[in-house]
């Protein structure tokens, strides 16, 4: 009951939302329904509904946090929505509205399904979804960032539902009903078929992983990012991003039940160090600050994939990393937005000494970075350390060393594009934009509130998300 | 029964060399819809009567044989061209490698074990040729309706496999992905349009802008 209700109230809104005839009062729609889903979140995890009649929808505790995360950034987008499309006005934001609503009821979808078809196809629809919104800008660059990441992230989806099918007739070869219930399916999972079982988990790692954005599949991501409103890119990288993660931990439940829980985990530690690498590689010399920040969002998918390839303690740290990710991905891409704005560009060749003309959302884009690269004391550090330490721990010298050498990597070709953004020496005179655009307190206190999140979790994790946090690393097989 | 099924899955193997042979995408579109057809009648021979089977059925034929072709016919007329030019591979090389690809999958499909009642069909090696061909299609071909068309074998290799499972799977996973496909092939379809009218061809190796210096 109360988790139909919060899959259905954002879809309510999205129709209010189409059936709105004016546009300049459509985007209030936003954060209406964006608070609503918060306080109808807020009961439902206080008092949680036992699982549906049939198992197939249920708040585990990963889904839990991983709804937790993108439904306080969807919040925080959707207040920063108001202010960015009253300078929008000459595009009908119907569109626009009305997918961003029904994109947050298919993720909710994706978190609460506990049948892997369902899964499926949450996740399927959260793409073609957030498609439109990608073409907000509607012009020949915007399209070909559309086309690709439609393409790719289809395929992908298209072969982890074969993945996903050989496990149901793997189920079926073992001589028992067909099942997609991701608990019946770990319980099965020792006594399928070894060819079913591998050949599908190699299917589902591309197909998630392909969604995700782990290299080398993550050739949409840098067009997506760079071409969408930044609104759109922060729920690309926070929203889009767990969503898959959610999905490839699934399989990992049903993996770590196998007798391939050892090859498995290989294989995702090699794609998560080879993302990394990528990252580490395109970083530098970045020309479009936009761009950069789709290969940090590359860098770390990676350093989710490799924590989870960790297992044990490290599954603390990779769950802690995905809320942290999600809520330092939304700072950075809403800075940049403003900053873009600001500026009529994002060529770090025009854009420069951004502190001097949007000095808060300029502040906020170095401290964004400075939290997505590891500095403590942001919340970032703690689930990179915890990382870090338990790779060492384990006796995984390599992967630990080499996840440190890429941070560094990263740090400093992430730093060579932030700073001369932030704080170098502002272009002479006016830019192109005819409105020039400054701060406002709606414009900048979403960010503020995201980042004041991060800097608390980094100092003090409260109780219960930390109990949430151990809660779902169990059920991914590991404890502290 | 299983026999006939079988011929249905050469038929469908044998459309996907056709795919891969044309140029000219008025008919490599007509021949995915007949693929369609021929795939949509498939569960009615290989499971017994149940509406759920006629239920899958029409909604097969309708989507993948009637209203996805007249979709993509649309956006060709609209677009005002006939043929792929010069794909990225030729297309002797493509119907070899499609070739390789279909031994490979016979080849590899012999090792999975099948359920009792599927045993000896040719489901398995017939949905991973089809899959790959429409990965062939979909990565050698410039024109962005080829690429959907290469999608949309893709489709039809896991729409194959699909079928070992139509019994046990609820209707509603089934309608989903019917559905998401649809959906999937419509906003291409906008896209498709709106990149013919940026740049006033279906070409996307035009689509060049986006890249790292």
């Amino acid at each position: 009951m109360q988790l139909s209700l919060m899959l259905f109230m954002p879809a309510v809104g999205a129709i209010i939302a189409w059936f709105t005839p004016d546009n300049r009062h459509r985007p209030y729609i936003l954060p209406l329904f964006a608070a609503i889903h918060l306080a109808i979140l807020g009961w439902v995890l206080i008092d949680t509904p036992p699982a549906s009649p049939g198992g197939w929808f249920l708040l585990d505790p990963i889904g839990k946090l991983v709804i937790l995360s993108f439904s306080i950034l969807f919040a925080a987008c959707a207040w920063y929505a108001v202010n960015y499309l009253r300078y929008r006005k000459e595009r009908s934001n119907r569109i626009l509205c009305s997918a961003l609503l029904l994109c947050l009821s298919a993720m909710c979808l994706v978190s609460i399904s506990q049948n892997l078809g369902v899964l499926w196809v949450a996740l399927e629809s959260t793409s073609v979804l957030m498609a439109p919104l990608i073409y907000f800008n509607r012009n020949a660059r915007s399209l070909e960032a559309t086309w690709k990441y439609l393409l790719i992230c289809s395929v992908g989806i298209a072969v982890a539902l074969l993945g996903i099918f050989f496990l149901a007739y793997s189920t079926i070869v073992a001589h028992q009903d067909a099942t997609l219930l991701l608990s019946s399916l770990i319980d099965d999972a020792p006594r399928l078929n070894p060819g079913w079982r591998h050949t599908a988990f190699i299917f589902l790692l591309v197909g998630f992983g392909s969604k995700m954005g782990l290299a080398p599949m993550h050739t949409w991501k840098p067009d997506a990012y760079g071409e969408a409103p930044g609104l759109v890119g922060a729920l690309l990288a926070g929203g889009l991003v767990n969503c898959a993660f959610l999905s490839l931990m699934r399989v990992y439940q049903i993996a770590a039940a196998t007798q391939e829980a050892a090859s498995f985990q290989s294989a995702l530690i090699a794609m998560g160090l080879i993302s990394m690498a990528f990252a580490a590689v395109f970083m530098a010399r970045q020309s479009d600050f936009k761009r950069m920040l789709a290969y940090s969002s590359v860098e770390h998918v990676g350093i989710l994939t490799l924590a989870l390839g960790l297992g044990k303690g490290a599954l603390f740290g990779a769950l802690f990393h995905m809320v942290n990710n999600c809520l330092t991905k939304g700072v950075l891409f809403l800075s940049s937005g403003n900053i873009h704005r600001a500026f009529g560009s994002k060529n770090t060749a025009v854009v420069r000494g951004a502190i001097r003309w949007v000095p808060w959302s300029g502040a906020l884009f170095l401290t964004g970075f400075l939290a997505i690269t590891g500095s403590p004391p942001f919340a970032p550090f703690v689930s990179e350390f915890t990382i870090v330490s338990n790779a060492f721990t384990m006796g995984n010298y390599w992967a630990g060393s080499l996840f440190l050498v890429f941070l560094a990597v990263i740090f400093i070709g992430m730093a060579l594009t932030v700073l001369p953004v932030v704080l170098g020496e502002p272009p002479a005179g006016e830019t192109g934009t005819s409105e020039p655009y400054r701060d406002s307190f709606v414009s900048v206190m979403p960010l503020m509130v995201l980042m004041a999140i991060m800097l608390v979790l980094g100092i003090w994790v409260p109780s219960p998300l930390q109990t949430l946090l151990t809660e779902a690393a169990g059920l991914l097989g590991g404890g502290r | 029964m299983g026999s006939l099924a079988d011929q249905f899955l050469v038929l469908s193997l044998l459309i996907n060399f056709i795919v891969l042979g044309t140029s000219r995408l008025g008919f490599a579109v007509r021949a995915v819809a007949i693929q369609g057809v021929v795939l949509g009648f498939l569960p009615a021979l290989i499971h017994p009567f149940s509406w759920h089977i006629v239920l899958i059925v029409i909604l097969m034929i309708c989507a993948k044989g009637i209203i996805i072709p007249w979709l993509i016919t649309n956006a060709i007329r609209k677009a005002e061209i006939k043929r792929e030019v010069e794909p990225f591979i030729g297309y002797i090389p493509t119907l070899v490698l499609g070739a390789v690809c279909t031994v490979l999958a016979f080849v590899f499909a012999k090792k999975l074990p099948m359920a009792a009642e599927h045993q000896g069909l040719l489901f398995v090696p017939a949905s991973i040729a089809t899959l790959m061909t429409g990965f062939l299609v979909l990565t050698t071909r410039r024109k962005a309706i080829s690429q959907v068309i290469g999608y949309l074998l893709m489709e039809n290799g896991i729409f194959i496999f699909g079928l070992l499972l139509a019994e046990a799977m609820p209707v509603m996973v089934e309608a989903g992905a019917v559905l998401d496909l649809l959906v999937a092939i419509f906003v291409m379809g906008i896209i498709m349009n709106h990149i013919s009218r940026e740049f006033s061809s279906l070409d996307t190796s035009r689509l060049t802008m986006l890249k790292e210096e």
